[in-house]
């Protein structure tokens, strides 16, 4: 046996290609990890004396705004995927790099809002609530650059897969897809917690 | 397509390689290294414990002036042989060496499904161990509250708490990735043939560790974020409000819970416990099957067995706070569970036991370590037992009780079947065995000293002395009254005697590689599919194409001609 089987077709009796399946293991970690954290907010808030509502402290329409640019740019990972799927190199060049485009406008707005809570001297030790909000945002700003170190790759130097194994470069961006997808959710969840309840 | 052949140069080939092959020998020699350094920090506790406050002989000088072991210097070293057995140690053997090797063997594939991935984990379990090493050497030392870093103590504790847990993040990264490339290779690259409930048990153990580790690791890393902002930026998550430190109140924010640490960091070290055992009750199980010649009994009721067991991992974990008080609800729950858990770790061992029945038992020498492995892992199992209960807990927790309890799964337990999976499966990666006499000798005096350091330690715990005293408890009249004092000197001897045991071992390793005797590619007579491989197995791992056509332990099947059918043996012949 020369070759690692099942990276371009899937086995048969899973139906998965390895890496989809690994990408899927992964994203279960992720649950966990967030899960952890979203879990300290329900500990800390129970035993809390008196806990803030989010909205009188967090800029809602910003969060909104954010949310919506998430939500945007999942669509166009969606479409950049189509894209190759319908063999159209370009628009998937466009769609992705609109993805990476709308994912740095979220870190953008994430920092001014990040600035104007430092500017009202509110920090990560002036409450639990910050606390929470600063390590729950921050983790997951964190995983958005990851995702556009990821994207940047499939954009620029990794494309060069289309031409060689277009197969295996569709499923490689369906599977940063997965991730990316994931990220937006955990937004989702992170958005009512922490600015509307 | 990723191509596993080819030229490779010498970096590629053994030290950034990506062989599953390669890997597990680094992380082998990687994690015996930290054994006997986590063994060596031990020793030196024990002197400490044995003659409170005499100067440490041979390797005092390095602890300063007298020689003597300083109660901050004894915290630390505590702390980090805990941290550095399991997850330095004994995780990164028993998954990271013997899983990486192995499961791909056992499975006919040709490597795991994620090459880069697997070097990646190896690497990162590097840079954590060295992130550990240099926390010696910070200003107050290495980390010093315990392995378990409980807060208010670890967040206010010295610099060495911060790499511990830097250290900790790179660990848990190298698990997740590695516990995800497991998952994906045992579901994915099966050969043909192989279906479910002919795998070994061992890749069954491998795959359950894996969901522990890539499912229970996460909440621990949530936590160990927290504890760094704690550290770092001034949060609370820890830290209750008008905590007194030193008769002063500390000046934080407070509202957060010393006890939210305690469950998350438990909510991962509880299924850690299973991270622990399962693979050795892998290990045990392949070289019981190959010295009894005959199947393992129960082989469907283990692997049930152990899918039972890592669910159940996930909802036991507050047994270890039950003085907490959580109140007699949440208790009366987590009672419950801990005592349904322990019942397929009985099947398992109960099915070992039973296999022995008529066999035709060769007593090699890792056949030994596997024997040794029942009863010592039954001891610790049932000494588990009034821990699993708040009632005898409470009078138990945290005194010397515990460390023998769970010292009798990782110690004599988990490592024994370590070393049988380094005497089995040597030959396969090496082309050679290891010497029988020198095993031999390894085994009984290891299983002598073991007991010697483990046994006293259940009477010294159950007359109530505490597991963190650092004078062995010269300066407690509760301890003096106990009357148990004496058996420290015991333990200490014991465990020196323990460490000149292991003499023979590493000599034996090391001279066995060039000067061990031959042997050809299935020198045990062995039935699963890493014995179908040359000795060593080339880089892709097998010459033909495999077909697996029957069950993992076909051994003295009645008409055939040899005592054992191996796995991708088409008919009996």
């Amino acid at each position: 046996m020369e070759t690692i089987p099942y990276t371009v077709e899937p086995r048969e009796d899973t139906g998965l290609i390895n890496a989809k399946l690994g990408i899927w293991l992964f994203l279960a970690s992720e649950v966990m990890l967030f899960g952890g954290l979203f879990s300290a907010y329900i500990f800390l808030r129970l035993g809390a004396v008196s806990w803030p509502a989010g909205s009188s402290i967090l800029n809602v329409p910003i969060g909104t705004f954010n949310t919506l640019v998430l939500i945007g740019s999942s669509v166009t990972m969606v479409l950049s995927w189509a894209a190759l799927a319908g063999q159209r190199f370009d628009r998937f060049r466009l769609y992705l790099g609109l993805t990476m485009l709308l994912s740095l406008l979220f870190l953008v707005v994430k920092g001014f809002e990040y600035s104007e809570k430092f500017s009202h001297h509110l920090y990560p030790s002036s409450s639990s609530f910050m606390a929470i909000y600063f390590t729950l945002t921050g983790l997951h700003a964190l995983h958005i650059i990851g995702g556009l170190v990821v994207n940047g790759y499939l954009w620029g130097p990794g494309s060069k897969m289309w031409a060689s194994d277009p197969e295996r470069f569709t499923n490689r961006v369906e599977i940063a897809g997965l991730y990316w997808h994931f990220v937006d959710l955990v937004w989702i969840f992170l958005f009512p917690v922490l600015y509307l309840l | 397509m990723t191509d596993v052949h080819g030229e490779q140069s010498f970096w590629r080939k053994y030290i950034f390689s990506i062989d599953h092959k390669i890997i597990g020998i680094q992380y082998g020699i990687t994690a015996l290294f930290f054994l006997l350094f986590g063994f060596i920090l031990m020793m030196i506790m024990r002197w400490q414990l044995a003659y409170p406050e005499q100067p440490v002989p041979i390797i005092g000088w390095l602890l300063g002036e007298e020689g003597i072991l300083l109660p901050e210097v004894y915290n630390s070293m505590g702390a980090m042989h805990g941290t550095i057995m399991v997850f330095l140690g004994i995780v990164p053997l028993s998954v990271g060496a013997f899983g990486n090797y192995f499961v791909p063997l056992q499975i006919g594939a040709p490597d795991m499904t994620f090459p880069k991935l697997n070097m990646a984990s190896y690497w990162f379990y590097f840079l954590g161990g060295i992130v550990m090493l240099a926390s010696f050497f910070v200003p107050g030392g290495a980390a010093n509250s315990g392995w378990t870093s409980y807060p208010p103590l670890a967040v206010i504790a010295t610099m060495g708490q911060t790499m511990w847990l830097v250290g900790m993040v790179f660990l848990i990264t190298s698990s997740l990735l590695g516990a995800v490339n497991f998952i994906t290779t045992i579901i994915q690259l099966r050969v043909k043939g192989l279906t479910w409930m002919r795998l070994p048990f061992f890749v069954w153990a491998q795959l359950v560790t894996a969901f522990l580790l890539l499912l229970a690791f996460p909440p621990l890393e949530a936590a160990g974020v927290m504890q760094l902002m704690d550290r770092l930026a001034g949060t609370s998550f820890f830290l209750p409000s008008g905590l007194v430190v030193s008769g002063q109140v500390l000046e934080v924010t407070g509202g957060g819970s010393p006890l939210l640490w305690q469950h998350l960091f438990w909510f991962l070290a509880h299924p850690e416990v299973y991270v622990l055992i399962l693979p050795a009750m892998g290990i045990v199980s392949e070289v019981l099957a190959t010295n009894i010649r005959k199947p393992l009994w129960g082989y469907r009721a283990m692997v049930y067995s152990a899918i039972f067991l890592g669910f159940m991992s996930f909802i036991v974990w507050a047994h270890h706070m039950f003085l907490t008080g959580m109140g007699t609800v949440l208790s009366g729950f987590f009672q419950t569970t801990t005592m349904i858990i322990s019942i397929p770790s009985v099947i398992i061992l109960t099915a070992f036991l039973l296999s022995l029945w008529g066999g035709s038992i060769r007593f090699t020498t890792p056949m030994l370590f596997a024997l040794g492995f029942i009863p010592m892992f039954g001891l610790g199992g049932l000494t588990g037992l009034p821990l699993g209960l708040a009632p005898s807990d409470i009078h138990l927790h945290d005194t010397y009780y515990v460390i023998g309890h769970f010292h009798y799964m990782v110690a004599p337990g988990t490592i024994f079947a370590l070393f049988a999976g380094i005497y089995h499966w040597f030959p396969k990666i090496t082309g050679r065995r290891m010497n029988e006499t020198l095993g031999k000798i390894h085994f009984w005096g290891s299983f002598v000293t073991m007991n010697g350091i483990f046994m006293p330690m259940f009477a010294q715990g159950m007359a109530g002395i505490s597991r963190r005293l650092w004078d062995g408890g010269l300066s407690y009249q509760f301890a003096q009254d106990a009357g148990v004092l004496w058996s420290n000197e015991l333990i200490s001897i014991s465990a020196w005697v323990l460490f000149l045991f292991q003499i023979p071992f590493v000599y034996n390793l090391i001279r066995s590689i060039k000067g061990g005797e031959i042997v050809d590619d299935n020198p045990w007579e062995a039935t699963t599919l890493e014995w179908a491989a040359p000795s060593p197995p080339p880089h892709g791992n097998f010459t033909q194409v495999l077909t697996v056509y029957r069950p993992a332990y076909e051994y003295s099947v009645p008409g055939a001609v040899k005592d054992f059918l191996p796995q991708h043996q088409p008919e009996e012949g």
